[in-house]
């Protein structure tokens, strides 16, 4: 190992790769500011351009919108966070009440799975109208009748169901091996699911889970038809004031900057692939 | 009074008749070893015996008890049979030392650091001592085939059953197993096992079985029916696995 030095067939390969990356980079940039400059030249020498610089990418208007949406958007964020909480406890809850077996749970298994159909299939935007706006009509007392509380309910009824599904699809894919195993070392039903499945389960969905806290995330702007003044809805009420637009690219621009180390956070988790073995082999 | 006693047991799936009219005694410190050509039933008879598969017919008792009562406590039955696989199924999530510590601490309560001590004195006797804090991936399949034994081991059980398990193995990986099993031959375990190593067969077997479309065909100490076999069927096979086998 210490003694060996590289031949001179190695070293000229070593030479060649590194011409190549070179010259791949370069590549690279030039095709890169060739497009970009392309696609300037393009959108800037449309008839409408500066009509629609001014209305929508007004940079001083942005800076003057920008403290009252980011404002907005720590409301999207305290809504997310505890959504985020109630989503993985009320989807981990479905999911395993859908993989229960014995004709005792039955009822549990129907209603997980009829629960799951209907608000996977229901458009959000109508259970955060039906909820947000329909149960406050109710004038049942005891209930809390702020809209951001209904708008949180409507997102986590139904991402819920979607995120049942993906901890239903990692219990499901757990092979029945590892069952047997566990089983046969006696452990019951419950606590082979409990330190056996479950742990390799989560594991094995944490990037399409992170996906849907990405997901979350921006949908939580959607509560902004309730009237609360999440980050979406500031930016409306800046529109509101002269008719330029740029507030709403503002508060896109936040939102993007909001996911994006969320995004690489789950591209860094599919890598690693759920840490040791559990996902399989590196291929 | 036999261990473990197999009468009349049928296993079916769908139109496929894997075991019909199965009968076995197993005697306390005697290892029976199964041989028979791959869908003879073998794997299916032992995941039958740890309760792993439901019989369709027929009668399993482990020291006097029908286990194959649907009243009996089917995990207390099985904590009492330990099990190894042909390809291992350790836990992939947990460390060495946890996929042995796991049964113990959460089925037979042992306390935690008692569970540990026995688990690492476990490591030691299959060879394992340092590999304690490793995952099962970073073991080669002889390493994992032996935390596997040490695992079903540390529960103490009153009979082992053994799934090919040095098929996935590499014929240089296949001895250090094998002497494992030969360690604890001595000390008098009941094993159950099924195998394609004749040779591993012809050393530790009491008596040797050849099952044949779901029937023990023939029955007896290995230097009767690998080397002198009566039925037809036998001698066709192990003269098709010398010819493969090297060993």
């Amino acid at each position: 190992m210490t003694d060996w030095q590289p031949s001179p067939l190695q070293l000229e390969r070593i030479a060649y790769r590194r011409r190549r990356a070179r010259r791949s980079t370069l590549i690279a940039v030039v095709s890169s500011v060739v497009l970009l400059a392309l696609v300037a030249v393009g959108i800037g020498s449309t008839p409408g351009w500066p009509r629609v610089r001014s209305t929508f990418f007004d940079v001083h208007r942005g800076w003057q919108a920008l403290p009252v949406v980011a404002q907005g958007l720590w409301l999207n964020v305290r809504v997310m966070l505890i959504c985020a909480v109630l989503i993985v406890i009320f989807g981990m809850t479905l999911a395993i009440m859908r993989t229960l077996r014995g004709p005792i749970f039955f009822p549990l298994r129907v209603f997980a799975a009829a629960y799951t159909d209907v608000f996977r299939g229901l458009p959000l935007l109508l259970v955060i109208f039906l909820l947000g706006f329909g149960v406050p009509a109710l004038q049942l007392r005891g209930l809390p009748n702020q809209a951001v509380i209904w708008g949180g309910a409507a997102l986590v009824l139904t991402y819920s169901s979607y995120v049942a599904e993906v901890f239903r699809a990692g219990i499901e894919s757990v092979h029945p091996s590892q069952r047997a195993a566990a089983r046969s070392l006696g452990l019951n039903y419950r606590q082979t699911l409990r330190f056996v499945v479950l742990p390799q389960a989560v594991r094995r969905v944490l990037p399409p889970l992170l996906n849907d806290f990405v997901s979350l995330q921006k949908d939580s702007g959607l509560i902004a038809v309730l009237g609360v003044i999440d980050a979406i809805r500031a930016a409306q009420l800046e529109t509101a004031e002269d008719f330029n637009f740029t507030p709403y690219v503002v508060a896109g621009l936040l939102f993007v900057a909001l996911t994006i180390p969320l995004t690489r956070l789950t591209d860094y988790v599919a890598r690693r692939q759920g840490w040791y073995g559990a996902g399989g082999g590196p291929v | 009074m036999s261990l473990l006693s197999l009468r009349g047991i049928r296993k079916v799936y769908g139109d496929n008749v894997v075991l019909n009219d199965f009968g076995l005694d197993v005697e306390p410190g005697e290892c029976v070893v199964l041989i028979g050509a791959s869908g003879s039933g073998k794997s299916t008879l032992l995941r039958c015996v740890n309760l792993l598969e439901v019989v369709d017919d027929g009668v399993i008792e482990l020291d006097g008890v029908d286990i194959t009562d649907p009243r009996v406590d089917a995990d207390r039955i099985r904590s009492r049979i330990g099990i190894v696989f042909q390809s291992y199924n350790l836990f992939p999530h947990l460390s060495v030392l946890d996929n042995i510590t796991l049964a113990p601490i959460r089925v037979h309560r042992v306390p935690r650091d008692v569970a540990r001590a026995r688990a690492v004195e476990m490591l030691e006797r299959v060879g394992l001592g340092d590999k304690a804090s490793a995952k099962p991936d970073e073991l080669s399949g002889g390493q994992q085939q032996r935390a596997a034994i040490a695992r079903a081991m540390v529960n103490s059980p009153q009979l082992m059953l053994l799934d090919e398990v040095t098929s996935a193995l590499d014929p240089e990986l296949v001895g250090e197993v094998l002497d494992l099993l030969r360690e604890l031959k001595s000390e008098g375990m009941t094993m159950l096992v099924c195998t394609h190593e004749m040779a591993f067969a012809r050393e530790v077997a009491d008596r040797v079985c050849f099952l044949h479309q779901g029937r023990p065909l023939e029955v007896g100490p290995p230097a009767q029916v690998l080397d002198d076999p009566q039925e037809p069927r036998t001698r066709e096979f192990l003269r098709r696995v010398s010819g493969t086998t090297g060993r």
